[in-house]
């Protein structure tokens, strides 16, 4: 191994690593750091603010917004992940097999993947609007309109079917990758054997693309949790009615802002969007640990 | 092989495939046919019309009029190529370094990259917001790109990416006198090529696709990226979805394209990743 012979000088290796390693701890751990102080703090945009304890902590127990926020991104996981980890090894399943063009199916599919959230929101808006694609074809059929953009629960499912909607390609890819390490022996055997297609499907590959599942669980649960674009660009910065579609990094950017953005109050609720998020990934993960032969 | 398709299940695939398809790209799509619809024709109508009357550029010459678009295409196109050149520089050199080079701290090092992974941006952008203004650069392009420049995701990609090349054409190397930087650059970073052009990808997407910071650091409307722009857009002129039709196809057209050309690479990245973990 390398360690025998001298093969670069002791400063090299930092050499290397210096313009990694400080721009992750400038703009990443600094600044979580940074949040962590803040959030004991009054700071706001122009002032550094004061240790005031848990105040904000206290003052975001009593804010409506905060807990409207917290049950949005809270459903947000509840409802988006478990159409993540289905819909795209489905997709995989079905684009799986070498058929004449698949290559351009999988390929197409991968298209919302690629566009920014920003276009794609902004084409579902263009499509739910009262006179738009979908309320065109509903009324053809003589049924409709349905108010996608104005009810503040018909919103929020529909920033959710964006969301699942975007992800498809890309966990199909990664699907695809695992399904292409399941030893087609298994498939076989299980057709001779006389299972349907479902058996097949719950006893061959369900456990043999189940670490991958939990992995897409882990990363779709994180993602969703996180929501801010989608939810910004169909309800609005004001969050649709009322403020009821507001999510949790929604109320972060709108109290965080502006020339009298409340850092502090920012930072406490910032906190509560990292802590949930660690606590995501940990449960899944643990799941994992718990369920594995 | 005894695994044989049937016509029946053929037929089957493709019907389904053909519907998927219209959901995933007939989006895309019908956004094109609006923007290429012309102010007299109607955009609204039941049954909708998938197919432009008289198909017409008069929309993208419009929305060029009311907001700078081609700027701000140029702002996020900085923005994007400067992402990608700091990400392949200092993501392949700190890989480097943790795959190949022997040092004391060399665990540490590289737990401060795992560490990074586990902060969401969307946790740290209050902060890093004050951050740039205390530095005086919010509002710049600079501070777009700076939070992003190494990302260390691609840190790790890299790492793992070294430590797959067999170490002995690099050992042959140092027995004939190359230094650290010669095998770096001569020797580590040609047998590597796939996963650069994986970080260069993913770097120039994230940037170009990226709305949050941009949002929160740019305040000016004349420095707005694309995203930033198209939001600012969206929300003066919602009432002419023709324009904010135009908008978005002028932001998804160049990753589209340069998807189709280098589509091995996108899904080489996400399969290579998935299966290694």
């Amino acid at each position: 191994m390398a360690g025998r012979i001298r093969t670069h000088r002791a400063a090299s290796p930092w050499l290397f690593l210096l313009p990694g390693l400080a721009v992750t701890a400038a703009f990443t751990l600094y600044p979580f750091l940074s949040t962590v102080g803040k959030a004991f703090t009054d700071a706001r945009t122009l002032t550094p603010g004061h240790w005031t304890g848990l105040a904000n902590f206290r003052a975001m127990l009593e804010d409506e917004q905060f807990w409207v926020a917290l049950r949005n991104s809270g459903l947000y996981v509840l409802l988006v992940v478990p159409f993540t980890v289905l819909l795209p090894l489905l997709l995989a399943l079905l684009v799986e097999k070498q058929l004449p063009g698949v290559t351009f199916f999988r390929s197409a599919f991968y298209t919302p993947v690629v566009a920014s959230v920003v276009v794609v929101s902004l084409i579902w808006v263009w499509m739910l609007d009262d006179r738009g694609l979908v309320n065109g074809i509903l009324r053809a059929l003589d049924t409709g309109p349905v108010d996608f953009l104005g009810d503040e629960w018909l919103l929020l499912l529909s920033a959710m079917a964006l969301t699942v909607w975007k992800g498809l390609g890309y966990y199909m890819v990664v699907y695809l990758a695992a399904l292409g390490n399941v030893p087609r022996e298994l498939h076989e055997a299980a057709a001779v054997d006389g299972a349907g297609a479902l058996r097949r499907f719950t006893s061959v590959t369900v456990p043999a693309v189940r670490s991958t599942m939990v992995l897409v669980g882990a990363l779709s649960s994180v993602s969703a949790f996180k929501v801010f674009s989608e939810v910004f660009l169909m309800a609005g910065p004001s969050g649709g009615p009322a403020g009821q579609d507001t999510t949790l990094v929604m109320l972060v950017q709108r109290t965080g802002t502006g020339l009298g953005g409340r850092v502090g109050y920012a930072s406490a609720v910032s906190l509560v969007v990292f802590a949930v998020t660690l606590l995501l990934m940990l449960l899944v993960l643990r799941a994992d640990r718990k369920e594995a032969p | 092989m005894t695994w044989r398709t049937s016509g029946w299940e053929k037929a089957l695939r493709y019907l389904l495939m053909l519907a998927v398809l219209a959901v995933t790209v007939g989006p895309f799509l019908w956004q094109l046919s609006t923007s290429l619809k012309g102010t007299t024709e109607d955009v609204y109508t039941s049954p909708p019309r998938f197919l432009p009357r008289h198909p017409t550029l008069h929309n993208y010459t419009a929305v060029a009029d009311i907001i700078p678009v081609w700027d701000y295409a140029l702002n996020s196109l900085q923005v994007a190529l400067a992402s990608v050149l700091t990400n392949l520089v200092g993501a392949s050199m700190a890989g480097y370094a943790l795959a190949r080079l022997r040092f004391g701290g060399r665990r540490l090092a590289g737990l401060v990259f795992v560490t990074a992974l586990l902060v969401p941006l969307e946790s740290i952008v209050i902060a890093q917001f004050t951050m740039m203004r205390d530095l005086h650069l919010n509002n710049t392009l600079t501070a777009v790109v700076l939070p992003g420049a190494v990302g260390a995701l691609n840190v790790l990609l890299m790492r793992n990416a070294f430590a797959n090349v067999p170490y002995e054409i690099e050992e042959a190397a140092v027995i004939d006198g190359a230094n650290v930087w010669q095998r770096f650059t001569r020797i580590a970073l040609p047998s590597v090529r796939g996963t650069l052009a994986v970080v260069a990808i993913f770097a120039f997407m994230g940037a170009w696709d990226d709305f949050l910071w941009p949002l929160i650091v740019l305040s000016d409307s004349d420095r707005f990226t694309l995203t930033v722009g198209l939001d600012f857009l969206h929300g003066t002129f919602a009432q002419n979805p023709r324009l904010v039709a135009a908008g978005t196809v002028i932001a998804v057209a160049p990753l589209i394209v340069m998807f189709t050309c280098l589509q091995r690479y996108f899904f080489r990245g996400v399969g290579e990743g998935a299966v290694k973990g």
